[in-house]
């Protein structure tokens, strides 16, 4: 009863329940539908090892890995800086609020055609359509943060004789920093699905094309390896900015009650 | 006593419907002076507050400290508000909360700096918490922390918006005291709102009650008990039970006033 318990509260059945999926996959690919889409887990499992191996999916990883950060990057610096001042600038925040409004809805995909006539179709163009997708999420979330600041905080801030910039520092940023933390992390999310979008679309290296050549050239284990990484990479990348995030804001999380 | 604070026909309107939250209200705050402001929900005692404190502007009349108009925030009066888990930053300690208040204005080292915030939370009884998160301590431990931070900055004048009335009985009378003292022994002046008839008359020399909306003076009178005051004596002492008595009824009347005037 005990055991049973302390199963029920861990992750283990998470766990349990993936590998028995795995089991039931390699099964299945031997038994019972045997085809060369329906690869085996250990036919997907050599085939990763050596696509690793040979340093064929390292340079993708990179590739793929080099164009997100570097969209993502740009993001939170111009999402973030756009977001306070928007947030804290009653005429700033009525000046761009509509304009925001307006291009929030664009899903990120549908820049791709407009930026290949702009920007081409080099590294360039996929660099700024994960930045325009992960923009909007960091900046609505940046200056709605911004303006949930109480009133008695920046009286607060006032009667300390804190100057504007002293306010950004020692009130706004920190006290919109679990918004702003919130709307980097769908951005992250975002910024990979518009990486190997991008990638898919034109490009010669990344795991979104690596996936889909080996897809084209009948490489089917190769391509099962390829979206493994990326389950892989989303779930890293997530896991570390968790980490990250509770370091930055325990004072958050400890006073709201969550655990 | 020479006055410090003038308040001279402060008015002030709300511009959403033009209607008055108070006029003409004048009253002169003596150096070392404990003043209560009281007065029915409505009467615009706290914004009356803040004006004097210089975060919010009146629509006419004006305040002004030895002889100056208040238009900002000045340093040597402090504000402690009611809300205590905003006005207390969560994301900073407790020994780094008093210390905003003083990193950006004074010159000293920061050893000295952080020795006289220490000394602060010493005052208030927190001098075992200083790396404590706000969240960490109960409300009247935030509160504390509020009024060192205040005291930090060596304000002569504090000005005190309800900021006991979230606290619980106990903590409520711990903290009156508590206030007493640093009153006697920084020789502050303190400029006291509340709600509470009980806490005006124990606390403070003089109470100051406002009528309902528009609030304009209905008394202002002295409070002649002797300090040092204690919570069940004091309390028991005829003159006390006599001004509760006196100062009840008038609100009483304020506030049934105030509900004839409501259309």
């Amino acid at each position: 009863m005990k055991a049973w318990t302390a199963f029920r509260n861990s992750r283990a059945p998470g766990v349990v329940l993936l590998a028995l999926l795995l089991v039931t996959w390699q099964l299945s690919a031997t038994y019972w539908f045997k085809s060369p889409t329906w690869p085996t887990v250990t036919r997907i499992f050599e085939a990763w090892f050596e696509n690793i191996a040979d340093g064929t999916i390292p340079g993708h990883l990179i590739a793929t890995l080099w164009r997100q950060m570097l969209g993502y990057g740009l993001a939170v610096v111009i999402g973030i800086t756009l977001g306070l001042v928007m947030g804290y600038y009653r005429l700033l925040y009525n000046l761009f609020e509509p304009l925001v409004e307006v291009l929030r809805p664009i899903p990120g995909p549908a820049y791709l055609p407009i930026l290949v006539l702009f920007v081409g179709i080099g590294h360039e163009m996929k660099v700024t359509l994960i930045f325009l997708a992960s923009l909007f999420p960091i900046l609505l979330n940046t200056y709605s943060g911004v303006r949930s600041i109480d009133r008695v905080q920046f009286d607060t801030a006032r009667t300390l004789g804190l100057s504007t910039l002293q306010t950004f520092r020692e009130l706004v940023i920190p006290a919109a920093s679990p918004q702003i933390l919130t709307g980097m992390r769908i951005s992250l999310a975002i910024s990979l699905i518009l990486a190997i979008l991008g990638e898919m679309i034109v490009s010669n290296d990344g795991l979104g094309y690596f996936v889909l050549l080996s897809q084209r050239t009948f490489k089917v284990p190769d391509m099962y390896a390829g979206i493994f990484t990326l389950a892989l990479l989303g779930y890293v990348l997530n896991r570390l900015f968790l980490m990250i995030e509770s370091r930055l804001i325990r004072w958050h999380t400890e006073s709201s009650g969550r655990t | 006593m020479t006055d410090t604070l003038q308040i001279d026909r402060l008015e002030k309107r709300f511009t959403s419907h033009g209607r008055a939250a108070f006029r003409g209200i004048s009253f002169s705050v003596g150096q070392g002076e404990f003043i209560a402001l009281i007065g029915p929900s409505g009467c615009g005692k706290s914004t009356l507050l803040h004006i004097m404190a210089g975060l919010s502007e009146p629509t006419a009349g004006t305040v002004s400290l030895n002889g100056e108009p208040i238009a900002r925030p000045r340093s040597e009066m402090m504000f402690v508000f009611q809300q205590y888990t905003k006005s207390i930053f969560p994301w900073k300690t407790v020994l780094d909360n008093v210390r905003l208040g003083v990193k950006y204005h004074s010159g000293a080292s920061s050893q000295e700096m952080e020795k006289h915030c220490l000394e602060q939370l010493d005052l208030v009884g927190l001098g075992r918490y200083p790396n404590y998160y706000p969240y960490q301590l109960s409300g009247g431990m935030q509160q504390r922390v509020a009024i060192a931070r205040a005291l930090a900055r060596r304000p002569k004048i504090l000005l005190m918006d309800e900021p006991f009335s979230a606290l619980d009985a106990m903590m409520r009378v711990e903290l009156q005291d508590l206030l007493l003292k640093l009153w006697t022994d920084l020789g502050l002046t303190i400029v006291f709102v509340t709600h509470d008839l009980d806490e005006a008359l124990y606390v403070a020399q003089r109470v100051i009650l406002l009528s309902a909306s528009p609030g304009t003076i209905a008394q202002n009178i002295a409070v002649p008990l002797p300090y040092p005051r204690r919570q069940i004596e004091t309390r028991s002492e005829p003159e006390y039970l006599r001004l509760r008595e006196h100062l009840f009824r008038n609100m009483v009347a304020q506030v049934m006033a105030g509900r004839a005037d409501v259309p």
